[in-house]
């Protein structure tokens, strides 16, 4: 029987997002890992990904124990890009698509070299299986619809060129997850022609099964959660003081380079003011006409400096606001799953009748939800990490870029100095010494 | 400077030059280059002090007097402490010791005083008059001007000057004592006065644009500083917020918070890093501001030589038509028009009585005609020469100056550069450790 707790799986905050798939999670595990379920044990805590259970080596929910943090890129066995983007004109509507190319040595694949064309809508549909099989894994995000301030039409050119960075990041995500990364859509995904991906996507469940789902979710949301693990509460206001910090990092690097732009307008007119004043003079001619150069050079620095934020702290810094609001989803999501459980341990309590069934679904419910914790539990860790790698490097990068502007400023102004001084030793005029 | 006597020439030593020593450089070249008075005494502008007291229409006002100390230069060469002469002078008084000296030395392009009300200000920078930071600037300004005026060839042996750097009673009453007042009256009156010459001289009327494209191309450069020193404030300041939110969210992480929190300390110590690079740069500024009034100067100088100029050609007009005159009341021929003439020749001719005084008359006019214009033939001729040598000089000045303006402008922003490099290496360190 299939039982649906239904989830919330909208795709990314704020924006009207498309058909939200109702959770069959419920239906996969009982199609695809009925047997692995039996064997999983109840009293087996999996925390962190340090105890090992040998018995399970092929379930799902021991490789979340299995995969190492720190994967060398030897043992990285596929590689992932997005690129090439394309504009497509039919009668009804206009879209990009990008090419994506993988190069991959597993098994599992029929080929090693993989080359197809994706629109965006194929990404949010990956994201949104990807979610529906697994509701307490934390997928990265993908980049927004439409970018909602300032007038950005789809077509322009670093829209899409954002857009196409942000779907490379968020395919490498999947490829680097565990368990993502061996999901069959997402193989789909990477090497079926359109024509395939488009009759793959119609498959799933009816629409008459998901709409009773429907009703029996909203029901067990409205209920909410009684007695959530302490350690889970503690995650979401984590989540909560994170989402809080990224936000504001995101607005002040925003601020810095509209900052940064306008005084970048300013320092465009000192120098040709500089060019301008050496028309008017004979021995001062040469280093005004140099110091004009110099303002020059160093605002070409900063045009480029401004350009290397924009492309390369904002883009990461966003992601992890949209990561702070997918980590919120997933909390929900697992909120529901207990509920759901709880609600059925009542039922069970007060109920007469239909008595083992009722039975048969509170097991399952009670084993979708250890499923969920530990799942949670376990890619809680690894999201901490990469969000810990990523973000440390983000920052590294933007300080590093910091320096090196400041360096090629730096040997501007030395060079019209040793100019200077070359020169007034030359004509014997003045003594530096 | 040592000969290294190889073609590659090392890039020379100490680029952290302070507006301290660039001034210093200034100071001593002035010096160096010095007049007999500076050297005889150190002059100096000490210090700024608040007074309160009664104005002339006796109501309470609040102005600042700065301290003038002069100092023998022997006595500061043997070593020994010497006995400072000193005294309290007020911006007033600064700018009368200026006029006495334009009029009294037309042809010398007289030093400016740092500016009346503060000009050219990005935001934060205050533009009121009591604002200690301007304050300081003014004084520096002042001192600057009294160096300037000991260290030119013709206005460092004026009597009047050297009052003012002695005497502190009565300098006033002296000054004005010299009649001067009603000197400068009746020429701002002609300067103001639109005249033009027929002849005008090529140097100076190419000297006098040179003042005005000067003028006009320092003021765009004062404003456009101005504007980018507030912006680039801006892009400083915001970097504080990082050090705000990186110790928030230190506060939420385990591995993570340290790194965090000690970055955040980097990035409010750039933040507040502009401030120093700001008030460096108002020195720039200033050193600028001083060229900019300087080619005032210069521009007076010019209009004043047209004044010369034009005063000898309305001489020597003069001169022509009384001798025109004189020929025809001589030989009878009008070839001028006068209305006495015209009367005349209606109402009948002269007597020859009331001819001969009126030769006489015009004999003695053109003999003080001519005297007139062989005066201000001569005036002009002086003019000229001095204005000429002082012109040259105040060329030279300026061309030495700006470059040094211009060399420690390019050392302020390798400090801005090298200040930045050092926080921004230190936050990659604190990133790293994340």
């Amino acid at each position: 029987m299939m039982s649906g707790s239904v989830v919330d799986n909208t795709v990314s905050s704020g924006n009207s997002s498309a058909a939200i798939p109702t959770d069959i999670s419920g239906q996969i595990l009982d199609l695809d890992e009925d047997d692995d379920l039996e064997v999983f044990s109840k009293d087996t805590t999996l925390t962190d990904g340090s105890s090992f259970n040998a018995s399970m080596q092929t379930s799902p929910a021991s490789m979340i124990n299995q995969y190492k943090f720190e994967e060398d890129a030897d043992t990285k066995d596929i590689f992932v890009t997005v690129d090439n983007p394309e504009s497509h004109v039919t009668a009804i509507e206009t879209y990009i698509t990008y090419r994506v190319m993988t190069k991959t040595t597993r098994s599992e694949f029929d080929s090693s070299e993989f080359e197809v064309r994706r629109r965006y809508q194929d990404f949010l549909w990956l994201k949104g299986r990807l979610e529906e099989a697994h509701p307490t894994l934390i997928a990265h995000p993908l980049p927004e619809k439409f970018v909602v301030k300032g007038m950005v039409e789809r077509f322009n050119e670093d829209f899409i060129e954002t857009r196409r960075r942000a779907l490379h990041r968020f395919l490498n995500k999947i490829a680097e997850h565990p368990i993502f990364s061996s999901s069959e859509d997402f193989k789909i995904f990477l090497t079926a022609a359109s024509g395939e991906l488009t009759s793959h996507k119609k498959q799933g469940p009816g629409f008459l099964s998901r709409m009773g789902d429907t009703v029996k979710a909203v029901a067990a949301a409205v209920r909410g959660v009684r007695n959530r693990p302490q350690e889970f509460t503690e995650m979401q206001e984590y989540v909560e003081a994170f989402s809080q910090k990224i936000s504001s990092l995101d607005k002040v690097t925003q601020r810095i380079v509209r900052e940064q732009k306008e005084y970048l307008e300013e320092l465009k007119e000192c120098g040709p003011t500089y060019a301008l004043w050496s028309q008017s003079e004979e021995e001062l001619a040469e280093p005004l006409k140099n110091v004009a150069g110099c303002v020059d050079r160093c605002c070409k620095e900063t045009e480029e400096q401004v350009k290397n934020l924009s492309d390369h702290l904002i883009p990461v810094l966003h992601e992890y606001v949209l990561c702070a609001d997918t980590l919120k989803a997933v909390l929900r999501r697992r909120d529901n799953i207990q509920a759901d459980f709880e609600a059925k341990t009542e039922a069970l309590a007060t109920k007469k009748a239909d008595r083992d069934t009722m039975r048969n679904d509170l097991d399952k419910a009670e084993d979708r939800l250890e499923w969920a914790n530990n799942a949670l539990k376990s890619d809680w860790t690894r999201w901490q990490k990469v969000m810990r790698t990523d973000l440390r490097s983000a920052f590294v990068d933007t300080a590093e870029r910091n320096v090196s502007y400041y360096e090629k400023c730096l040997a501007v102004w030395e060079s019209f100095l040793h100019s200077q001084r070359t020169d007034a030793e030359g004509n014997g005029k003045v003594d530096f010494s | 400077m040592a000969d290294s006597g190889s073609e590659d020439i090392a890039v020379i030593g100490n680029t952290d030059l302070t507006p301290l020593e660039s001034e210093n450089n200034l100071k001593n070249t002035m010096v160096e280059k010095g007049t007999s008075l500076l050297k005889k005494m150190e002059i100096s502008v000490a210090e700024a002090e608040k007074r309160t007291g009664k104005n002339a229409v006796n109501m309470q006002e609040t102005y600042t007097v700065y301290l003038i100390e002069t100092r023998p230069v022997d006595a500061a060469s043997e070593g020994t402490n010497p006995v400072l002469d000193s005294l309290w002078k007020r911006y007033s008084e600064f700018e009368l010791l200026r006029n006495y000296l334009l009029v009294t030395y037309p042809f010398a392009v007289v030093p400016p005083l740092p500016e009346k009300r503060a000009e050219f200000v990005w935001h934060k920078l205050s533009a009121d008059n009591m604002d200690p930071d301007f304050v300081e600037r003014r004084r520096v300004g002042l001192e600057n001007f009294l160096l300037r005026v000991a260290s030119h060839p013709v206005l460092s042996s004026d009597k009047i000057f050297y009052l003012f750097l002695t005497e502190e009673n009565g300098w006033k009453e002296t000054v004005f004592e010299t009649g001067f007042q009603a000197k400068a009256d009746s020429r701002l009156k002609a300067l103001n006065a639109t005249f033009r010459v027929k002849n005008p001289d090529k140097r100076f009327a190419e000297m006098k644009h040179y003042g005005d494209e000067l003028q006009s191309v320092i003021s765009q450069l004062l404003r456009v500083r101005a504007r980018a020193a507030d912006r680039l404030y801006g892009v400083y300041k915001v970097h504080g917020n990082y050090g705000r939110v990186f110790s928030e969210w230190s506060a939420i992480e385990k591995e993570m918070g340290d790194g965090l929190q000690s970055a955040g300390h980097h990035m409010d110590a750039y933040a507040a890093s502009v401030d120093d690079i700001l008030e460096e740069e108002e020195h720039y500024a200033d050193q600028l501001k001083e060229y900019l009034f300087y080619a005032d100067a210069l521009r007076t100088v010019c209009r004043k030589h047209e004044l010369t100029q034009y005063e000898l050609e309305m001489a020597v007009q003069d001169l022509t038509s009384k001798k025109q005159q004189r020929e025809e009341l001589a030989t009878g021929t009008i070839r001028t028009f006068s209305l006495k003439g015209m009367t005349s020749k209606l109402f009948g001719q002269e007597t020859p009585e009331q001819r001969e005084a009126k030769l006489k008359m015009l004999e003695t006019q053109i003999e003080e005609g001519e005297e007139q214009v062989k005066e201000r033939n001569a005036e002009c001729d002086e003019f000229v020469k001095s204005a000429w040598v002082d012109i040259e000089r105040f060329k030279e000045q300026k061309d030495h100056d700006l470059r040094e303006s211009l060399i420690s402008y390019a050392i302020m922003q390798i400090s801005m550069c090298k200040k930045g490099i050092q926080v921004w290496n230190n936050a990659k360190e604190c990133f790293n450790k994340m």
